[in-house]
């Protein structure tokens, strides 16, 4: 369904729904409104620039968050146990000879906290299928040129496992500060669908 | 045998579009079904589990022909009638 047409059908229908609920007893007064405040204030690819930054900056920070992200991104204050259940999460850095992507063929599992609401491309079917099957023909897409011989890793999230690249330090940067670094890094950077 | 939602590797779906500066919801109804659905789970009406389930089992056609947000409400509304919450035709006003 698409168009202003289908969008004021099913709008009426979630209203009708939510009255519903209400009626029983199973919303609360101003929940949902609360409910959609808190999950866009909740995460932003700032959360996951901070931690690239830090990475780059700090190599004990960096080999402790290769080894246990979970626990390392405790240490810039983050976490993943705010949603409706706790998820591991791994976090995967570039490298000269290696680049990693993320993708959830199953659905849309995302670092939400990280990263915020994810885009409507990596829900789509079209990302989905053709990034397990021709990854480096899909970064090019998005203006992502690797050289032939740069290994590619995709990683498939699941229910209770997230992904996060930690892209490649730009060459020139050795003068800025982290929150300078963090500044440079972007959401698909963070997905592995940008350099950085 | 796998699920529709499984298209790893499958060939035949349009380009990938990607969206500049683009919103967290594209309309206040799919910010209303996410509230929802996190209401409901939070509730115990059904669990994370059984609503990934809910959209994975939806009739192929109607999977691919669907929103992003459309598949979250028809995989609620699906489990609210499962539960006994309400009937179909409650659920759909009819």
């Amino acid at each position: 369904m698409s168009g202003d047409h289908a969008s004021a059908a099913i709008a009426g229908q979630v209203r009708h729904v939510e009255t519903l609920l209400e009626r029983r007893g199973l919303l609360a007064d101003g929940e949902i409104d609360r409910r959609i405040d808190e999950f866009l204030a909740g995460g932003s690819p700032a959360n996951g620039a901070r931690i690239a930054a830090r990475a780059w900056v700090d190599p004990a920070f960096r080999e402790r968050l290769l080894a246990d992200a979970n626990g390392a991104i405790g240490e810039v204050g983050l976490s993943m146990s705010g949603g409706i259940q706790e998820q591991r999460l791994k976090v995967v850095a570039n490298s000269d000879t290696e680049h990693h992507v993320v993708v959830c063929t199953l659905c849309s599992c995302y670092p939400i906290a990280l990263l915020g609401p994810s885009p409507t491309w990596y829900k789509s079917e079209a990302y989905r299928s053709r990034v397990v099957r021709d990854p480096r023909a899909v970064l090019a897409e998005f203006g992502l040129q690797l050289p032939p011989d740069t290994r590619i890793a995709v990683w498939d999230a699941s229910a209770e496992s997230r992904y996060m690249v930690i892209p490649r330090r730009p060459a020139g940067t050795a003068g800025l500060s982290e929150v300078e670094l963090a500044g440079l890094v972007t959401r698909n950077g963070l997905i592995g669908t940008a350099a950085v | 045998m796998s699920r529709i939602n499984d298209v790893g590797g499958m060939v035949g779906f349009p380009a990938i579009v990607e969206e500049t500066d683009e919103p967290g919801f594209h309309a206040d109804w799919e910010a209303h079904v996410f509230a929802m659905n996190s209401a409901l789970i939070r509730r115990g009406v059904y669990n994370l589990d059984e609503f990934r389930d809910a959209v994975e089992r939806m009739p192929p056609a109607a999977y691919l022909e669907a929103s992003y947000y459309e598949k979250w409400f028809a995989a609620i509304t699906t489990l609210l009638a499962e539960k006994g919450v309400a009937t179909p035709e409650e659920l759909t006003g009819g």
